[in-house]
Protein backbone atom coordinates (compact mmCIF):
# COMPACT_ATOMS: atom_id res chain seq x y z
CA UNK A 1 0.00 0.00 0.00
CA UNK A 2 1.62 3.16 -1.29
CA UNK A 3 -0.16 5.66 0.90
CA UNK A 4 -3.16 5.28 3.61
CA UNK A 5 -5.27 7.80 1.10
CA UNK A 6 -4.92 4.93 -1.03
CA UNK A 7 -6.27 2.13 1.15
CA UNK A 8 -8.87 4.76 2.61
CA UNK A 9 -10.27 5.59 -0.79
CA UNK A 10 -13.41 7.49 -1.34
CA UNK A 11 -15.25 4.25 -2.39
CA UNK A 12 -13.99 2.34 1.00
CA UNK A 13 -15.25 4.97 3.20
CA UNK A 14 -18.74 5.74 1.31
CA UNK A 15 -19.45 2.09 1.61
CA UNK A 16 -18.34 1.82 5.46
CA UNK A 17 -19.89 5.38 6.42
CA UNK A 18 -23.49 4.34 4.00
CA UNK A 19 -23.64 0.45 3.87
CA UNK A 20 -25.71 -0.89 1.64
CA UNK A 21 -27.81 -3.82 2.31
CA UNK A 22 -27.56 -3.26 5.76
CA UNK A 23 -30.00 -4.48 8.12
CA UNK A 24 -31.63 -8.00 8.68
CA UNK A 25 -34.69 -10.27 6.80
CA UNK A 26 -36.72 -12.05 9.21
CA UNK A 27 -37.61 -14.52 7.02
CA UNK A 28 -34.10 -15.16 5.65
CA UNK A 29 -33.55 -18.42 4.32
CA UNK A 30 -30.31 -18.74 5.70
CA UNK A 31 -28.38 -16.24 8.45
CA UNK A 32 -25.11 -16.89 9.64
CA UNK A 33 -22.58 -15.16 12.20
CA UNK A 34 -19.02 -14.95 11.72
CA UNK A 35 -16.75 -12.96 14.92
CA UNK A 36 -12.93 -12.56 14.15
CA UNK A 37 -11.62 -12.64 17.46
CA UNK A 38 -8.75 -11.16 16.87
CA UNK A 39 -9.71 -7.63 16.27
CA UNK A 40 -13.78 -8.08 17.17
CA UNK A 41 -14.71 -7.66 13.70
CA UNK A 42 -18.33 -9.18 13.30
CA UNK A 43 -20.59 -9.87 10.24
CA UNK A 44 -23.99 -11.18 10.36
CA UNK A 45 -25.49 -12.21 6.96
CA UNK A 46 -29.14 -12.66 5.97
CA UNK A 47 -29.55 -14.49 2.31
CA UNK A 48 -32.90 -15.02 0.81
CA UNK A 49 -32.47 -17.91 -1.69
CA UNK A 50 -35.00 -18.81 -4.38
CA UNK A 51 -34.68 -20.70 -7.56
CA UNK A 52 -31.41 -21.36 -6.50
CA UNK A 53 -30.66 -17.68 -6.73
CA UNK A 54 -29.72 -14.71 -4.43
CA UNK A 55 -33.57 -12.94 -4.33
CA UNK A 56 -32.08 -10.94 -1.40
CA UNK A 57 -29.10 -10.20 0.98
CA UNK A 58 -28.90 -7.89 4.12
CA UNK A 59 -25.83 -8.01 6.83
CA UNK A 60 -25.86 -5.86 9.42
CA UNK A 61 -22.22 -6.09 11.75
CA UNK A 62 -19.50 -3.82 13.19
CA UNK A 63 -15.49 -3.55 13.30
CA UNK A 64 -13.13 -1.39 10.83
CA UNK A 65 -13.59 -0.05 7.60
CA UNK A 66 -11.98 -2.70 5.75
CA UNK A 67 -13.90 -5.50 7.22
CA UNK A 68 -17.29 -3.44 6.79
CA UNK A 69 -17.00 -1.85 3.45
CA UNK A 70 -16.09 -5.39 2.09
CA UNK A 71 -19.27 -6.21 3.11
CA UNK A 72 -21.32 -4.15 1.97
CA UNK A 73 -19.57 -4.44 -1.85
CA UNK A 74 -20.41 -8.12 -1.49
CA UNK A 75 -23.84 -8.09 -1.02
CA UNK A 76 -24.18 -5.38 -3.87
CA UNK A 77 -22.26 -8.03 -5.90
CA UNK A 78 -23.91 -10.95 -5.11
CA UNK A 79 -27.69 -9.80 -5.46
CA UNK A 80 -29.12 -11.90 -8.67
CA UNK A 81 -26.34 -14.41 -8.19
CA UNK A 82 -26.47 -18.24 -8.25
CA UNK A 83 -25.78 -20.20 -5.55
CA UNK A 84 -22.80 -22.14 -7.84
CA UNK A 85 -21.43 -18.48 -8.60
CA UNK A 86 -21.21 -17.55 -4.89
CA UNK A 87 -19.17 -21.01 -4.52
CA UNK A 88 -16.43 -19.32 -6.74
CA UNK A 89 -15.65 -16.68 -5.27
CA UNK A 90 -12.15 -15.97 -4.16
CA UNK A 91 -10.13 -13.42 -1.91
CA UNK A 92 -8.35 -11.93 -5.53
CA UNK A 93 -12.24 -11.20 -6.43
CA UNK A 94 -12.94 -9.39 -2.66
CA UNK A 95 -9.81 -7.58 -3.24
CA UNK A 96 -10.98 -6.45 -6.69
CA UNK A 97 -13.61 -5.31 -5.39
CA UNK A 98 -11.92 -3.13 -2.79
CA UNK A 99 -9.62 -2.14 -5.29
CA UNK A 100 -6.12 -2.04 -3.17
CA UNK A 101 -4.02 -4.61 -1.66
CA UNK A 102 -4.14 -5.62 1.92
CA UNK A 103 -0.86 -6.60 4.53
CA UNK A 104 -1.73 -10.01 5.61
CA UNK A 105 -3.17 -8.77 8.99
CA UNK A 106 -5.75 -6.56 7.22
CA UNK A 107 -6.98 -9.04 5.10
CA UNK A 108 -8.30 -11.15 7.32
CA UNK A 109 -10.59 -8.03 8.31
CA UNK A 110 -11.35 -8.07 4.10
CA UNK A 111 -12.02 -11.31 3.74
CA UNK A 112 -14.60 -12.06 6.86
CA UNK A 113 -17.53 -11.07 4.99
CA UNK A 114 -16.52 -13.87 2.07
CA UNK A 115 -15.96 -16.44 5.43
CA UNK A 116 -19.54 -15.39 6.35
CA UNK A 117 -20.84 -15.72 2.51
CA UNK A 118 -19.27 -18.97 2.36
CA UNK A 119 -20.27 -20.34 5.73
CA UNK A 120 -24.27 -19.36 5.18
CA UNK A 121 -23.68 -21.65 1.71
CA UNK A 122 -22.71 -24.65 3.36
CA UNK A 123 -25.15 -24.56 5.87
CA UNK A 124 -28.33 -23.65 3.50
CA UNK A 125 -27.26 -26.57 1.54
CA UNK A 126 -26.31 -28.73 4.46
CA UNK A 127 -28.99 -28.27 6.66
CA UNK A 128 -31.88 -26.07 4.77
CA UNK A 129 -32.43 -26.98 1.65
CA UNK A 130 -35.05 -29.57 0.98
CA UNK B 1 39.11 -12.29 30.61
CA UNK B 2 36.63 -9.52 30.40
CA UNK B 3 33.37 -11.00 29.46
CA UNK B 4 31.56 -7.95 28.97
CA UNK B 5 31.53 -5.87 25.58
CA UNK B 6 32.39 -2.40 26.86
CA UNK B 7 30.21 -0.02 25.86
CA UNK B 8 30.13 3.90 27.38
CA UNK B 9 26.50 3.99 29.25
CA UNK B 10 25.53 7.21 29.18
CA UNK B 11 26.26 9.10 32.20
CA UNK B 12 23.59 11.06 32.96
CA UNK B 13 22.27 9.76 36.34
CA UNK B 14 20.63 11.38 38.35
CA UNK B 15 19.25 13.14 35.30
CA UNK B 16 18.05 11.03 32.19
CA UNK B 17 19.83 12.43 28.87
CA UNK B 18 16.58 10.62 26.86
CA UNK B 19 18.82 11.92 23.58
CA UNK B 20 22.05 10.08 24.88
CA UNK B 21 20.01 6.44 25.53
CA UNK B 22 18.08 7.22 22.05
CA UNK B 23 21.53 6.77 20.13
CA UNK B 24 22.25 3.22 22.54
CA UNK B 25 18.88 1.86 20.34
CA UNK B 26 19.94 0.73 16.94
CA UNK B 27 16.26 0.38 15.45
CA UNK B 28 15.65 4.23 16.76
CA UNK B 29 17.01 4.91 13.74
CA UNK B 30 14.88 3.33 11.47
CA UNK B 31 12.66 5.53 9.07
CA UNK B 32 8.96 3.43 8.13
CA UNK B 33 7.23 4.60 5.51
CA UNK B 34 9.91 6.99 5.00
CA UNK B 35 8.62 8.72 8.55
CA UNK B 36 11.04 8.71 11.69
CA UNK B 37 9.78 5.60 13.81
CA UNK B 38 7.59 6.73 16.70
CA UNK B 39 7.67 3.24 18.69
CA UNK B 40 4.49 3.54 21.12
CA UNK B 41 4.13 -0.74 21.45
CA UNK B 42 6.67 -1.14 24.28
CA UNK B 43 3.83 -2.67 26.40
CA UNK B 44 3.87 -6.02 23.95
CA UNK B 45 7.65 -5.77 23.63
CA UNK B 46 10.64 -2.98 24.00
CA UNK B 47 13.34 -2.24 21.75
CA UNK B 48 17.08 -3.40 22.97
CA UNK B 49 20.16 -1.32 23.62
CA UNK B 50 22.85 -2.29 21.32
CA UNK B 51 25.07 -3.52 25.23
CA UNK B 52 22.51 -6.24 25.37
CA UNK B 53 22.87 -6.79 21.59
CA UNK B 54 26.62 -7.15 21.76
CA UNK B 55 26.30 -9.20 24.82
CA UNK B 56 24.39 -11.79 23.22
CA UNK B 57 27.13 -12.36 20.15
CA UNK B 58 30.01 -11.99 22.35
CA UNK B 59 28.66 -14.57 24.31
CA UNK B 60 28.26 -16.60 20.97
CA UNK B 61 31.37 -15.55 19.63
CA UNK B 62 33.81 -15.87 22.72
CA UNK B 63 32.00 -18.64 25.38
CA UNK B 64 29.53 -20.39 24.12
CA UNK B 65 29.24 -23.50 26.22
CA UNK B 66 26.90 -25.56 27.71
CA UNK B 67 26.32 -24.65 31.39
CA UNK B 68 26.82 -26.61 34.82
CA UNK B 69 28.04 -29.62 33.05
CA UNK B 70 31.44 -28.63 31.19
CA UNK B 71 34.39 -29.31 32.62
CA UNK B 72 36.48 -26.72 30.48
CA UNK B 73 37.20 -22.98 30.29
CA UNK B 74 33.99 -22.26 28.23
CA UNK B 75 31.89 -24.45 30.13
CA UNK B 76 32.88 -22.25 33.51
CA UNK B 77 33.13 -18.74 31.99
CA UNK B 78 29.60 -19.90 30.53
CA UNK B 79 28.12 -21.10 33.73
CA UNK B 80 29.64 -18.21 35.75
CA UNK B 81 27.80 -15.52 33.70
CA UNK B 82 24.49 -17.59 33.32
CA UNK B 83 24.32 -17.86 37.66
CA UNK B 84 25.77 -14.33 37.56
CA UNK B 85 22.58 -13.44 35.52
CA UNK B 86 20.40 -15.27 38.31
CA UNK B 87 22.22 -12.88 40.84
CA UNK B 88 21.44 -9.97 38.68
CA UNK B 89 18.25 -10.12 38.78
CA UNK B 90 17.88 -10.98 42.17
CA UNK B 91 19.35 -7.97 43.19
CA UNK B 92 17.52 -6.11 40.65
CA UNK B 93 14.35 -7.05 42.32
CA UNK B 94 15.77 -7.04 46.19
CA UNK B 95 15.22 -10.54 46.46
CA UNK B 96 17.57 -12.36 49.29
CA UNK B 97 19.49 -14.56 46.50
CA UNK B 98 19.93 -15.65 43.45
CA UNK B 99 18.45 -18.97 45.27
CA UNK B 100 14.62 -17.35 44.95
CA UNK B 101 15.01 -16.49 41.01
CA UNK B 102 14.18 -19.07 38.35
CA UNK B 103 14.55 -18.48 34.83
CA UNK B 104 12.14 -19.47 32.08
CA UNK B 105 10.89 -18.53 28.78
CA UNK B 106 8.80 -15.27 30.21
CA UNK B 107 6.14 -14.54 32.14
CA UNK B 108 3.41 -17.03 30.94
CA UNK B 109 5.40 -19.54 31.61
CA UNK B 110 5.82 -19.00 34.94
CA UNK B 111 2.64 -18.43 35.66
CA UNK B 112 1.93 -21.85 33.83
CA UNK B 113 4.60 -23.52 36.51
CA UNK B 114 2.85 -21.32 39.77
CA UNK B 115 -0.72 -23.10 38.05
CA UNK B 116 0.02 -26.00 37.97
CA UNK B 117 2.72 -26.57 40.84
CA UNK B 118 0.57 -24.87 43.57
CA UNK B 119 -2.89 -25.92 42.74
CA UNK B 120 -1.46 -29.69 43.09
CA UNK B 121 -1.93 -29.48 46.85
CA UNK B 122 -5.25 -27.76 46.85
CA UNK B 123 -8.50 -29.66 47.72
CA UNK B 124 -11.76 -29.65 45.92
CA UNK B 125 -13.90 -26.38 46.04
CA UNK B 126 -10.67 -24.14 47.53
CA UNK B 127 -10.73 -20.58 45.75
CA UNK B 128 -8.22 -18.85 43.19
CA UNK B 129 -8.73 -15.25 42.80
CA UNK B 130 -7.83 -12.92 40.38
CA UNK B 131 -8.86 -9.70 38.84
CA UNK B 132 -11.10 -8.89 35.86
CA UNK B 133 -8.49 -6.58 34.45
CA UNK B 134 -6.00 -9.49 34.38
CA UNK B 135 -3.88 -10.78 31.19
CA UNK B 136 -4.94 -14.22 29.18
CA UNK B 137 -1.84 -15.21 30.74
CA UNK B 138 -2.65 -14.71 34.42
CA UNK B 139 -6.31 -15.93 33.73
CA UNK B 140 -6.56 -18.98 31.55
CA UNK B 141 -3.95 -20.91 33.10
CA UNK B 142 -5.99 -20.44 36.31
CA UNK B 143 -8.97 -21.30 34.79
CA UNK B 144 -8.29 -24.46 33.22
CA UNK B 145 -6.51 -25.45 36.19
CA UNK B 146 -9.72 -24.64 38.49
CA UNK B 147 -11.35 -27.24 35.83
CA UNK B 148 -9.26 -29.77 35.99
CA UNK B 149 -9.01 -29.78 40.08
CA UNK B 150 -12.13 -28.43 40.69
CA UNK B 151 -11.36 -25.70 42.41
CA UNK B 152 -13.45 -22.28 42.09
CA UNK B 153 -11.94 -19.41 40.74
CA UNK B 154 -13.41 -15.58 41.55
CA UNK B 155 -12.63 -12.09 40.37
CA UNK B 156 -12.28 -8.93 41.73
CA UNK B 157 -14.09 -6.48 40.09
CA UNK B 158 -12.71 -2.84 38.78
CA UNK B 159 -14.58 0.04 39.31
CA UNK B 160 -15.58 2.71 36.60
CA UNK B 161 -12.24 4.34 37.04
CA UNK B 162 -10.17 1.09 35.73
CA UNK B 163 -9.31 0.44 39.99
CA UNK B 164 -10.04 -2.34 41.54
CA UNK B 165 -13.20 -2.30 43.60
CA UNK B 166 -12.47 -1.87 47.32
CA UNK B 167 -15.41 -3.87 48.16
CA UNK B 168 -14.98 -6.24 45.92
CA UNK B 169 -11.56 -7.37 47.14
CA UNK B 170 -12.83 -7.76 50.67
CA UNK B 171 -15.65 -9.72 48.95
CA UNK B 172 -13.31 -12.33 47.44
CA UNK B 173 -10.51 -12.97 49.54
CA UNK B 174 -11.65 -14.72 52.53
CA UNK B 175 -10.31 -17.87 54.02
CA UNK B 176 -11.52 -20.21 51.57
CA UNK B 177 -9.01 -18.56 49.27
CA UNK B 178 -5.85 -20.45 48.68
CA UNK B 179 -4.23 -17.80 46.26
CA UNK B 180 -4.50 -14.38 44.87
CA UNK B 181 -2.93 -13.95 41.61
CA UNK B 182 -2.73 -10.25 40.88
CA UNK B 183 -1.09 -8.12 38.10
CA UNK B 184 1.06 -5.39 39.47
CA UNK B 185 0.60 -3.21 36.89
CA UNK B 186 -2.11 -3.40 34.09
CA UNK B 187 -1.37 -4.09 30.23
CA UNK B 188 -4.35 -1.57 29.32
CA UNK B 189 -5.53 0.18 31.79
CA UNK B 190 -2.16 1.10 32.92
CA UNK B 191 -3.80 0.83 36.39
CA UNK B 192 -0.72 0.63 39.45
CA UNK B 193 -2.31 -1.85 41.51
CA UNK B 194 -2.06 -1.67 45.64
CA UNK B 195 -0.35 -4.73 45.70
CA UNK B 196 1.13 -4.23 48.99
CA UNK B 197 -1.84 -4.37 50.49
CA UNK B 198 -3.67 -6.71 48.61
CA UNK B 199 -0.87 -9.29 49.79
CA UNK B 200 -1.38 -8.04 53.57
CA UNK B 201 -5.21 -9.32 52.83
CA UNK B 202 -4.44 -12.64 51.17
CA UNK B 203 -1.73 -13.20 54.26
CA UNK B 204 -4.37 -12.52 56.93
CA UNK B 205 -6.57 -15.02 54.81
CA UNK B 206 -3.92 -17.67 54.45
CA UNK B 207 -3.30 -17.70 50.50
CA UNK B 208 -0.44 -17.16 48.63
CA UNK B 209 0.41 -13.68 46.88
CA UNK B 210 1.10 -14.20 43.16
CA UNK B 211 2.10 -11.04 41.60
CA UNK B 212 2.42 -10.96 37.14
CA UNK B 213 5.14 -8.04 37.08
CA UNK B 214 5.29 -7.89 33.27
CA UNK B 215 4.38 -4.68 32.76
CA UNK B 216 6.15 -3.30 36.68
CA UNK B 217 9.60 -4.67 36.49
CA UNK B 218 10.37 -2.72 33.09
CA UNK B 219 8.88 0.59 34.47
CA UNK B 220 9.44 0.81 38.04
CA UNK B 221 11.37 0.32 41.04
CA UNK B 222 10.45 -3.41 42.26
CA UNK B 223 11.02 -4.33 46.16
CA UNK B 224 9.50 -8.40 46.51
CA UNK B 225 10.30 -7.96 50.49
CA UNK B 226 8.47 -4.66 50.83
CA UNK B 227 5.47 -5.96 48.71
CA UNK B 228 5.48 -8.98 50.24
CA UNK B 229 4.45 -11.33 47.04
CA UNK B 230 5.07 -14.50 47.31
CA UNK B 231 6.02 -15.20 43.81
CA UNK B 232 6.47 -12.86 41.42
CA UNK B 233 6.93 -12.72 37.39
CA UNK B 234 8.03 -10.91 34.77
CA UNK B 235 9.51 -11.42 31.19
CA UNK B 236 13.20 -10.50 29.91
CA UNK B 237 11.60 -8.85 26.20
CA UNK B 238 9.64 -6.24 27.94
CA UNK B 239 12.49 -4.12 29.58
CA UNK B 240 15.66 -3.98 26.85
CA UNK B 241 16.44 -8.06 27.63
CA UNK B 242 15.65 -10.87 24.73
CA UNK B 243 12.72 -13.10 23.85
CA UNK B 244 12.88 -16.91 25.13
CA UNK B 245 13.87 -15.36 29.41
CA UNK B 246 11.28 -14.85 31.66
CA UNK B 247 11.42 -14.73 35.71
CA UNK B 248 9.81 -16.51 38.74
CA UNK B 249 10.78 -15.15 41.70
CA UNK B 250 9.65 -17.02 44.61
CA UNK B 251 10.00 -16.85 48.45
CA UNK B 252 12.44 -19.42 49.57
CA UNK B 253 10.63 -21.78 51.17
CA UNK B 254 7.56 -21.89 48.90
CA UNK B 255 9.86 -22.77 45.89
CA UNK B 256 11.46 -25.77 48.66
CA UNK B 257 8.20 -27.56 49.08
CA UNK B 258 6.80 -27.37 45.45
CA UNK B 259 6.90 -29.94 43.04
CA UNK B 260 8.71 -29.34 40.02
CA UNK B 261 6.94 -28.44 36.88
CA UNK B 262 9.47 -29.78 34.05
CA UNK B 263 11.31 -33.07 35.02
CA UNK B 264 14.44 -33.85 32.81
CA UNK B 265 18.10 -33.09 32.92
CA UNK B 266 19.84 -30.61 35.05
CA UNK B 267 16.92 -30.31 37.41
CA UNK B 268 18.54 -33.91 39.22
CA UNK B 269 20.38 -34.53 42.03
CA UNK B 270 20.58 -38.21 41.52
CA UNK B 271 18.35 -40.73 39.34
CA UNK B 272 17.88 -44.05 40.10
CA UNK B 273 15.42 -46.59 38.25
CA UNK B 274 12.67 -46.36 40.84
CA UNK B 275 13.44 -42.82 42.28
CA UNK B 276 15.02 -39.14 41.50
CA UNK B 277 16.27 -36.43 44.25
CA UNK B 278 16.12 -32.99 42.90
CA UNK B 279 18.49 -30.38 42.64
CA UNK B 280 18.89 -27.27 44.74
CA UNK B 281 16.90 -24.22 43.91
CA UNK B 282 16.90 -22.42 41.65
CA UNK B 283 18.07 -25.75 39.46
CA UNK B 284 15.40 -27.76 40.34
CA UNK B 285 13.02 -25.76 38.12
CA UNK B 286 15.49 -25.52 35.46
CA UNK B 287 14.95 -28.70 33.31
CA UNK B 288 16.84 -29.37 30.34
CA UNK B 289 19.91 -26.90 28.44
CA UNK B 290 18.65 -23.75 29.59
CA UNK B 291 18.17 -19.83 27.76
CA UNK B 292 22.09 -19.02 28.42
CA UNK B 293 22.40 -16.32 25.68
CA UNK B 294 19.14 -15.17 26.45
CA UNK B 295 19.93 -14.80 30.43
CA UNK B 296 22.77 -13.34 29.55
CA UNK B 297 21.28 -10.76 27.33
CA UNK B 298 18.77 -9.94 30.49
CA UNK B 299 21.71 -9.43 32.57
CA UNK B 300 23.00 -7.16 30.30
CA UNK B 301 19.73 -5.53 30.03
CA UNK B 302 19.39 -5.26 34.39
CA UNK B 303 22.70 -3.50 34.11
CA UNK B 304 21.63 -0.96 31.25
CA UNK B 305 18.98 -0.13 33.91
CA UNK B 306 20.48 0.06 36.84
CA UNK B 307 22.83 2.65 35.38
CA UNK B 308 20.01 4.81 34.37
CA UNK B 309 18.58 3.66 37.33
CA UNK B 310 15.07 2.54 37.77
CA UNK B 311 14.02 5.57 39.55
CA UNK B 312 14.52 7.56 37.05
CA UNK B 313 12.60 5.40 34.72
CA UNK B 314 9.77 5.11 36.64
CA UNK B 315 9.71 9.51 36.54
CA UNK B 316 10.50 9.56 33.16
CA UNK B 317 7.11 7.21 32.13
CA UNK B 318 5.26 8.94 34.44
CA UNK B 319 5.86 12.26 32.93
CA UNK B 320 5.53 11.20 29.43
CA UNK B 321 2.14 9.63 30.15
CA UNK B 322 1.04 12.74 32.69
CA UNK B 323 2.17 14.74 28.90
CA UNK B 324 0.61 12.64 26.64
CA UNK B 325 -2.87 12.19 28.67
CA UNK B 326 -2.88 15.98 28.27
CA UNK B 327 -2.10 16.21 24.87
CA UNK B 328 -4.65 13.77 24.00
CA UNK B 329 -7.72 15.40 25.57
CA UNK B 330 -7.86 17.86 22.99
CA UNK B 331 -8.50 15.02 20.17
CA UNK B 332 -12.03 15.41 19.09
CA UNK B 333 -13.61 12.36 20.25
CA UNK B 334 -11.58 10.31 21.77
CA UNK B 335 -12.46 8.18 25.13
CA UNK B 336 -9.35 7.11 27.15
CA UNK B 337 -9.73 3.82 29.54
CA UNK B 338 -8.66 3.63 32.81
CA UNK B 339 -7.55 5.85 35.60
CA UNK B 340 -5.53 9.39 36.38
CA UNK B 341 -2.96 8.09 37.54
CA UNK B 342 -1.57 5.40 35.55
CA UNK B 343 1.94 3.97 34.21
CA UNK B 344 2.71 4.63 30.85
CA UNK B 345 0.07 2.73 29.05
CA UNK B 346 -2.86 4.45 27.07
CA UNK B 347 -5.60 2.84 26.19
CA UNK B 348 -8.37 4.91 23.99
CA UNK B 349 -11.14 4.47 20.95
CA UNK B 350 -11.47 7.77 18.77
CA UNK B 351 -15.14 8.02 17.98
CA UNK B 352 -16.51 5.14 16.14
CA UNK B 353 -13.23 4.30 14.48
CA UNK B 354 -12.56 0.69 14.65
CA UNK B 355 -9.13 0.50 16.40
CA UNK B 356 -7.22 -1.32 13.35
CA UNK B 357 -8.11 1.89 11.45
CA UNK B 358 -6.41 3.92 13.56
CA UNK B 359 -3.66 2.17 14.05
CA UNK B 360 -3.18 1.69 10.11
CA UNK B 361 -3.33 5.56 9.64
CA UNK B 362 -0.98 6.12 12.69
CA UNK B 363 1.41 3.23 10.90
CA UNK B 364 1.16 5.39 7.75
CA UNK B 365 3.02 8.03 9.95
CA UNK B 366 5.48 6.06 11.09
CA UNK B 367 3.83 5.60 14.67
CA UNK B 368 3.89 2.30 15.86
CA UNK B 369 0.47 1.16 18.43
CA UNK B 370 -0.98 -1.54 18.86
CA UNK B 371 -4.84 -2.31 18.36
CA UNK B 372 -7.04 -5.36 19.66
CA UNK B 373 -7.84 -6.84 23.12
CA UNK B 374 -4.55 -7.08 24.04
CA UNK B 375 -4.94 -10.65 25.46
CA UNK B 376 -7.40 -9.11 28.08
CA UNK B 377 -11.02 -10.31 26.49
CA UNK B 378 -12.82 -10.38 29.85
CA UNK B 379 -11.67 -6.86 30.40
CA UNK B 380 -12.89 -5.75 27.49
CA UNK B 381 -16.59 -7.16 27.69
CA UNK B 382 -16.20 -5.31 31.25
CA UNK B 383 -15.15 -2.29 29.09
CA UNK B 384 -18.21 -2.92 26.86
CA UNK B 385 -15.57 -2.58 23.60
CA UNK B 386 -14.44 -5.27 21.25
CA UNK B 387 -11.07 -3.18 21.01
CA UNK B 388 -8.97 -0.71 21.59
CA UNK B 389 -6.06 1.14 20.84
CA UNK B 390 -3.14 1.55 22.78
CA UNK B 391 0.00 3.76 23.10
CA UNK B 392 2.50 2.51 25.74
CA UNK B 393 5.85 4.71 26.65
CA UNK B 394 9.53 3.35 27.53
CA UNK B 395 12.72 5.45 28.39
CA UNK B 396 13.41 6.06 25.07
CA UNK B 397 10.53 8.01 24.28
CA UNK B 398 10.00 11.48 24.16
CA UNK B 399 7.01 14.62 24.14
CA UNK B 400 7.97 15.62 20.36
CA UNK B 401 7.58 11.98 19.55
CA UNK B 402 3.69 12.07 21.40
CA UNK B 403 3.11 15.72 19.61
CA UNK B 404 3.88 13.10 16.60
CA UNK B 405 1.28 10.61 17.63
CA UNK B 406 -0.83 13.43 17.83
CA UNK B 407 -0.84 15.19 15.10
CA UNK B 408 -1.14 11.32 13.76
CA UNK B 409 -4.52 10.93 15.71
CA UNK B 410 -6.18 14.39 14.08
CA UNK B 411 -5.31 13.04 11.06
CA UNK B 412 -7.25 9.56 11.49
CA UNK B 413 -9.73 12.43 12.33
CA UNK B 414 -9.56 13.71 8.99
CA UNK B 415 -9.77 10.57 7.21
CA UNK B 416 -12.80 9.33 8.76
CA UNK B 417 -14.78 13.10 8.81
C1 LIG C 1 0.32 -7.84 32.32
C2 LIG C 1 0.93 -8.89 31.45
N1 LIG C 1 1.02 -10.14 31.90
C3 LIG C 1 1.58 -11.11 31.17
C4 LIG C 1 2.07 -10.88 29.90
C5 LIG C 1 2.64 -12.02 29.13
O1 LIG C 1 3.98 -11.85 28.88
P1 LIG C 1 4.74 -12.88 27.93
O2 LIG C 1 4.02 -12.85 26.61
O3 LIG C 1 6.12 -12.36 27.84
O4 LIG C 1 4.67 -14.22 28.57
C6 LIG C 1 1.99 -9.58 29.40
C7 LIG C 1 2.50 -9.23 28.07
O5 LIG C 1 2.05 -9.52 27.01
C8 LIG C 1 1.40 -8.58 30.18
O6 LIG C 1 1.30 -7.33 29.72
Amino acid sequence: MDSIEAMYQENILDHYKNPRNAGKIDKASVHHHEYNPLCGDEIEMFLVIKDKKVADVKFHGRGCAISQASASMLTEEIKGKSIEDLKKLTKENILELLGISLSPVRLKCALLSLDTLKNSILIFEKYIKK
Amino acid sequence: MELNATFKMPSTKPLMDVEQIRKNFPILQRKVHNKPLVYFDNAATSQKPKQVIEAIGFYYKNYNANIHRSIHELGEEATEKYEEAHKKTADFINADSYQNIVFTKNTTESLNLLAYSLTAKLKKNDEIVVSQMEHHSNFVPWQQLAKQRGLRLKFIEIDKDGNLDKNSIKKNITKKTKIVSLTHISNVLGTINPVEKIAKIAHENGALMVVDGAQAAPHMPVDVKKLDADFYAFSGHKMLGPTGIGVLYGKKELLEEMQPFLYGGEMIREVRFDDTKFNDLPWKFEAGTMNIAEAIGLSAAIDYLNKIGMDNVQKHDRELVEYAMGQLKGIDGIKIYGPDERDAVISFNLGNIHAHDVAQVLDSEGVAIRAGHHCCMPLMSVLGVAATARASFYLYNTEKEIDVFVNALNKVNRVFA
